[in-house]
């Protein structure tokens, strides 16, 4: 019962173009069935999340573990909220980075988990930049 | 079932099978000649009335079934098209869905009174552990079937069910994956489901077998708790039995006519008329009604392995309720304390179920997780002492003791009470729909209110007319076909009239011989057409928000109606929640944006809208649309028009149903009577 070949075989690699993101913007695109937010960070953002102590974080995890290196102001994380799947809507809640409507979960500007019952700080999916303006998810 | 019977057929050919297949006897000595407890109340009906859901159940089920298409593009247009075109199709559905529930809440019942009484309690032990597996796989196949219709809450509630698994540490994402098919839910997961939800009900029919072989083996456990002894201690459970038994499904009935005919979507949810879109989740998931108590013990803990643990173990733990009470008095009737325990335990459950259907926030979080202390403390704490330190009540030495000592009968309030507490119970979900922050749309007389509600074709043909000249230039009406506007119970054209409609229109068709697509005028098989060709061009041309289609409007919007009112409108059949919005949303355009708020570009401001910025800028105005039969031209007079000729679209079969309704109360309550003198009659010297 485990996914099949057709199954497998659409869940190959995508290319995103991001140069149509404005900063302060993010879209949103399916992968796998799975929504991928890519967030345009501002300066702000990137600065609130690294600003926090990693120790004290639920899931610790810096932020510079979560982005690519020379590509901070990008975020890209899979859409799909830790706790039970639901979908977490974007710039919400206290922490400026997503709200889950589910059950109430609130992550940071770098998807990580700040309040609410989800364990995990929100998944980063496979991916890398093939240029300054394009990744290849998966 | 027990034991070799020396029933003898007196039909020769009987006879032959008989010597061969005892399987008569075997009838006759389960379901004729047994022995039955003759003070059983009509809390013991409900054993049959299962039985004869789970037959309903399984009957309709396999209707349905041979016209739904379990895939993930087609199936709520399936679903749609069995309740618009197949014969009866609407009945069918009503009956499956709203039997679900129904069916639940006998259990429900049915498990209350084991409880009360302590069927559990030695030698039951193993008929209750089938029952306590029974019910495992009846959640299991109606969590499968609500997923199949495809809507909203179809697909979010099978993703919030199936991640549960994934909090099992290690194989938990394996087993997900396993469930899914693919990497979230999506087709696969509705294909294996759909299999499932078929195979798992006659799973259940083989373990009820089984729970009545037990039951026939151990014998049925009796109000008084004591066993039979001597002859006059029982009846035969023909006619007895089965008398009595018809009289308690038949008043079951009228209860779930009530719903399939007056109230089919009352235990549903508005969500659910909005196909699944796996990229947007609906505010609030909220299970069916008879998940809830677990939905809450589930969410009032705030760890995610520990929550589900909880929630697994608060149906297991049933499992050891028989070592758990070691008392050995069974039935509570003498047990003072643990009678007065078992009322609050059934309060803490229908608080819990209460809260299940509440956002998880504040005061919510915390009651939930004092009831959720409440419900274990009673099998883990409650139970185990009372059987230590409680004196119970002297227990009678026999039934026929029992039963002349016994004082009036309880028979009406016991109805009474079962009606009560089932629109209490099931009602608790009309609570999950809230709209925060905006106004109550203002009730509205509408003509297809209420049992004997008829539409009001004036309207219904008014109605068509705003609909083509304004909402059709955004929105589509996609499951309406033209042949529909000349059906019966609809806005009353006649054929010829239906097909001058249609060929006003143009239709996409093709391709034709060389390959091409091409426009012909419609016909009255074709569908309305609609505005965009897809989503994402409506939500291009909208500014972002596509417009949705207005074939189900009325019946996928709704609003919170809160306590206490949704207890009153299952006894006022107030169902009419969604045409409120809807002509409430046409009419509360506001040029002025109040102070305080504010409404984001290109939004419009609503004063019924859920959170006042809407994007569709308002649609009428005094005047727009010319109205031949002299009718008031006023955007009031307008949203009442177009409400009830969407609220026509949304279930063009309404009348119909009404009108069945009706028959169907007259014929079941002549019945009921019937069957309750009849049962007089038999019951006349057993007493
Ligand atoms: S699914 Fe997001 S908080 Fe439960």
């Amino acid at each position: 019962m485990n996914p099949d070949a057709s199954t497998i075989a659409a869940g190959a690699p995508i290319e995103v173009d991001l140069s149509p993101v404005a900063e302060g913007q993010d879209i949103k695109v399916f992968w796998r069935g799975k929504p991928i937010y890519i967030s345009h960070r501002t300066k702000k953002q990137i600065d609130e999340a690294r600003a926090v102590n990693v120790a004290s974080l639920p899931d610790p995890q810096s932020d510079e573990a979560r982005v690519k290196s020379g590509h901070d102001q990008w975020l890209v994380v899979i859409g799909i909220c830790t706790h039970l799947g639901c979908i977490p809507i974007a710039h919400e809640g206290n922490y400026d980075g997503f709200f889950c409507p589910c059950h109430g979960s609130q992550y940071d500007t770098s998807g990580r988990i700040r309040q609410g019952p989800a364990p995990a700080n929100l998944a980063v999916p496979p991916y890398q930049f093939v240029s300054d303006t394009k990744i290849q998810i998966g | 079932m027990s034991g070799p019977s020396d029933y003898q057929p007196s039909n020769p050919a009987l006879q032959w099978i008989e010597r061969r297949l005892p399987i008569f006897g075997l009838m006759h000595s389960s379901f004729v000649a047994y022995p039955t407890p003759r003070n059983l109340n009509y809390w013991w009906t409900f054993g049959a009335i299962l039985s004869f859901m789970l037959g309903m159940q399984i009957l309709t089920g396999v209707i349905l079934a041979m016209h739904y298409t379990p895939h993930a593009d087609l199936a709520f247009k399936s679903v749609e098209l069995i309740v618009r075109d197949v014969n009866y199709g609407w009945l069918l559905r009503n009956m499956h869905a709203v039997g679900a529930s129904m069916f639940f809440f006998a259990v429900y019942v049915h498990m209350l009174r084991g409880l009360y009484y302590g069927s559990y309690k030695e030698p039951r032990e193993v008929l209750w552990i089938l029952g306590v597996i029974i019910y495992l796989l009846m959640m299991a196949t109606g969590f499968m079937g609500y997923v199949l219709p495809w809507g909203q809450m179809s697909f979010w509630g099978a993703t919030v069910i199936t991640n549960l698994f994934s909090a099992i540490p290690y194989v938990g994402e394996s087993i997900v994956t396993l469930l899914w098919g693919g990497y979230s839910v999506g087709n696969p997961t509705l294909n294996r489901f759909f299999s499932l939800h078929y195979l798992l009900p006659f799973l259940i029919a083989g373990v009820v077998v089984l729970h009545v072989w037990a039951l026939h083996v151990a014998g049925q456990n009796n109000p008084d708790g004591v066993e039979p002894k001597a002859e006059k201690d029982t009846v035969p459970f023909t006619p007895h039995a089965t008398i009595k038994d018809m009289f308690g499904v038949a008043c079951f009935l009228l209860l779930y006519a009530w719903f399939i005919f007056y109230m089919p979507n009352y235990l549903g949810d508005a969500d659910n008329y909005i196909p699944a879109n796996p990229g947007v989740t609906p505010p609030h998931i909220v299970p069916e009604w008879y998940y809830l108590p677990f939905y809450a013990i589930l969410r009032s803990i705030p760890n995610k392995l520990a929550g589900v643990i909880a929630m697994f173990s608060a149906i297991l733990i049933l499992c050891f309720l028989p070592w758990l009470d070691s008392a050995k008095t069974r039935s509570s009737k003498y047990r003072p304390l643990a009678k007065q325990f078992f009322w609050i335990f059934v309060v803490v459950c229908i608080l819990l179920g209460y809260l299940g259907a509440q956002p998880p926030e504040g005061i919510y979080v915390i009651a939930g997780r004092v009831l959720t202390v409440c419900y274990f403390a009673y099998f883990l704490i409650v139970l185990p002492l009372l059987s230590r330190i409680e004196t119970p009540r002297p227990v009678p030495n026999s039934i026929s003791e029992a039963i002349l000592t016994r004082g009036g009968k309880a028979v009406a309030s016991v109805m009474v009470a079962l009606v009560a507490a089932g629109a209490l119970f099931l009602g608790s979900l009309q609570d999950a729909r809230a709209s925060e922050g905006s106004d109550r749309p203002p009730a509205n007389n509408w003509s297809f209110a209420g049992p004997f509600g008829k539409f009001d074709r004036g309207a219904l043909q008014r109605g068509l007319k705003v609909y083509k000249e304004v909402c059709a230039n955004c929105h589509g009406l996609s499951y309406i076909a033209f042949r529909n506007l000349a059906e019966a119970g609809g806005p009353g054209y006649s054929v010829a009239q239906a097909a001058a409609f249609a060929s006003e229109y143009k239709i996409k068709d093709g391709p034709n011989d060389a390959g091409d697509m091409f426009e012909r005028p419609g016909r009255p098989a074709d569908y309305f057409p609609s505005p965009f060709p897809n989503e994402q061009a409506a939500r291009a041309a909208n500014g972002g928000a596509a417009p949705p289609d207005l074939s189900l409007i009325t019946k996928a919007r709704s609003y919170g109606r809160g306590f206490p009112w949704f207890i009153f409108d299952f006894f006022t059949q107030y169902q009419e929640q969604g045409p409120d919005y809807v002509s409430a949303v046409l009419q509360g355009f506001e040029d002025k944006v109040p102070e305080g708020v504010t409404i984001p570009e290109g939004s419009y401001f609503n004063k019924y809208f859920p959170g006042h910025a809407i994007k569709m800028p308002k649609p009428l105005s005094d005047g727009q649309v010319t109205y031949d039969d002299g009718s008031p031209t006023t955007v009031a007079q307008y949203s009442k028009d177009v409400t009830t000729f969407l609220m026509w679209t949304a279930e063009p079969h309404m009348e119909a149903r009404k009108r069945l309704g009706f028959q169907v109360f007259v014929f079941l309550i002549i019945f009921a009577f019937l069957m309750y003198f009849t049962k007089k009659k038999v019951w006349a010297d057993s007493h």
